[in-house]
């Protein structure tokens, strides 16, 4: 374990890496606005940007079960920090890439990082990225992600986007474009308390023939929390699209979800659904018939839900 | 054993409305297994809804082993040992069927009584362990966990609302069969809501629920009877209306 991280940090890191110390592999360690731990491999080879800060993550063509951790963590109180990152996925490899963001803020600054993230995914080649975001302390927690993966000839991406407990606003853009045969699978969890507000922007362009989009999208808003979906699928070629948008509002909490299908070939077949709605009585009445209390069976219908 | 005192129950709503179920006592004995049946509307699954404490009596008594329950949540009356087959189950976004039956047996469930309790409703355990209980299910499947759910835990009193409801006609001897061992290897009060005559067979006692109005529990065979023969069933049946439809039901089924 090496001496720059305190407790805190082996916790926030463990909340969205479930690293308990730095990991042996290709890894950039990210606190408070400075890298603290950089590591390549033979496969795979991060660089700093020259012009600005964040970091360039080349991996090599053919490389398979490998994996790269590029966590941040905040612990200091009023701080900014913008970063940009570059992913090249080579062709034919299959990774993994674990990302996200962590912020503890015992301040009364808020405490921001805005994260920018691109990924070129190669011909032939998988990439299965997992982003998660959490925050603690008093301060404010914001955290505004931008996300775009270009996915080329036949590649493949799987994207996780984790956002379950302690920021206080976040603004979330992710913006995707298939070529022919390229495919994404993004599966989004978000859950919001007490005044906390979120809004996600997902942009697919299928502009590949038989490319294929999947959003699974679940969210549960609590107390007075307030989130905003928008989904944008445009259909440019023979392709298929399907968006499955699920949220559980509770108190008085508000959500919206706005869909967007466009079809520019007469071949796309794109599918938006959405439904938003209170836990189902019958489902609180038959965990309750198990023998769990109200409160109980409420907390394993979302712990289902958002799994 | 449970008792039933004077329940009756009228839904809230607007105005005056007659009971769902009027002054209905029973007496239910461990170690004996009830069908309960009758036509559609007639107030059974209102009963088994009482008994689970999902509806709440508008008077009377409902009495668990000496001790007055009425009052008692469902969650309170599930941990003193009552349990309810619901006739529609309902489904879970994210929630396994392996996380399920987990929450309904508990820590003492591992993964090879999870499979046998598949096995026994019929399900293969390889493919359903990890199945979450949501919209790619079909109504016999959701029954069939239902049922694994209730088999899972150690009760006084099971009720099965309509267990049958959805199940094809293959499945349905081996549910028969279910419920035949349910009742061999426990000493549970076990109470089915049904309208078939397989199931009706299982019974020590059937009892007529019919027009809101619960009939004492009378033998298997002497209600067999009276439903098989129609004249019998004139002469020796009070000849309110609710049981005269509930024969006329059963006959045409």
């Amino acid at each position: 374990m090496s001496d720059t991280l305190g407790s805190i940090d082996r916790r926030l890191l463990d909340e969205i890496a479930s690293l308990h110390s730095i990991p042996q592999g290709a890894h950039n360690i990210r606190k408070n606005g400075k890298g603290i731990s950089r590591n390549s491999t033979a496969n795979i080879e991060i660089t700093p940007k020259a012009d600005k800060p964040g970091i360039d993550v080349v991996i090599r063509p053919g490389t398979v079960n490998e994996s790269v951790h590029i966590p941040v963590i905040l612990s200091e109180s009023g701080l900014t920090d913008v970063v940009y990152n570059t992913f090249e996925v080579g062709e034919r490899s299959d990774v993994l890439i674990v990302a996200g963001c962590g912020i503890h803020n015992s301040g009364l600054s808020d405490s921001r990082h805005d994260g920018v993230h691109e990924f070129i995914v190669r011909k032939g080649a998988h990439m299965r990225y997992v982003e998660k975001h959490y925050g603690e302390g008093q301060g404010r927690r914001i955290l505004n992600p931008v996300t775009v993966v270009h996915i080329e000839e036949n590649a493949s991406a799987e994207l996780e986007l984790v956002q379950i407990r302690g920021v206080d606003s976040t603004d979330r853009e992710t913006r995707i474009s298939l070529a022919k045969g390229a495919r994404i699978v993004i599966t989004e969890r978000l859950l919001t308390s007490g005044d906390q507000v979120a809004e996600s922007r997902i942009t697919i362009d299928l502009n590949g023939e038989d490319s294929t989009a999947q959003v699974i999208s679940r969210s549960v808003a609590k107390d007075r929390s307030q989130q905003v979906f928008y989904f944008t699928l445009n259909g440019r070629n023979r392709c298929r699209g399907h968006v499955q948008c699920d949220s559980i509002v509770m108190d008085q909490s508000h959500v919206q979800s706005i869909p967007e299908v466009g079809a520019y070939h007469s071949e796309a077949q794109l599918i938006h659904e959405a439904a938003i709605g209170r836990i189902a009585g019958e489902q609180l009445l038959k965990l309750m018939s198990l023998g769990l209390t109200e409160e109980e069976a409420e907390a394993t219908i979302l712990e289902g839900f958002l799994a | 054993m449970l008792v039933l005192k004077h329940v009756s129950y009228t839904p809230e709503g607007n105005g005056p409305t007659d009971p769902i179920l009027a002054d209905a006592n029973l007496v239910l004995e461990e170690g004996r297994l009830y069908v309960i049946t009758g036509p559609n509307g007639g107030g059974k699954s209102t009963l088994a809804r009482l008994i689970m404490g999902i509806y709440r009596a508008n008077s009377g008594q409902i009495i668990l082993d000496g001790e007055d329950i009425t009052d008692l949540s469902v969650d309170e009356r599930a941990r003193l040992g009552i349990g309810y087959a619901f006739q529609q189950p309902p489904r879970f976004k994210g929630l396994t069927v392996g996380r399920l039956l987990r929450l309904a047996g508990g820590s003492r469930l591992g993964e090879s009584e999870i499979s046998s309790l598949l096995l026994r409703v019929g399900l293969c355990p390889r493919d359903y362990v990890d199945r979450e209980i949501d919209s790619t299910l079909s109504g016999g499947e959701l029954k069939r966990i239902e049922l694994a759910s209730i088999l899972a835990r150690d009760l006084k009193v099971a009720v099965f609302d309509e267990p049958e409801a959805g199940i094809d006609l293959w499945s349905f001897r081996r549910l028969a069969q279910t419920f035949g061992e349910l009742h061999e290897q426990s000493n549970a009060t076990i109470v089915i809501i049904s309208h078939q005559e397989r199931i009706l067979e299982l019974a020590d006692d059937i009892i007529l629920v019919a027009d809101g109005r619960v009939e004492t529990p009378r033998s298997k065979d002497e209600v067999l009877a009276v439903i098989r023969d129609e004249e019998a069933c004139r002469c020796s049946l009070p000849t309110e209306e609710g049981i005269e439809e509930h024969v006329g039901y059963f006959r045409q089924h």
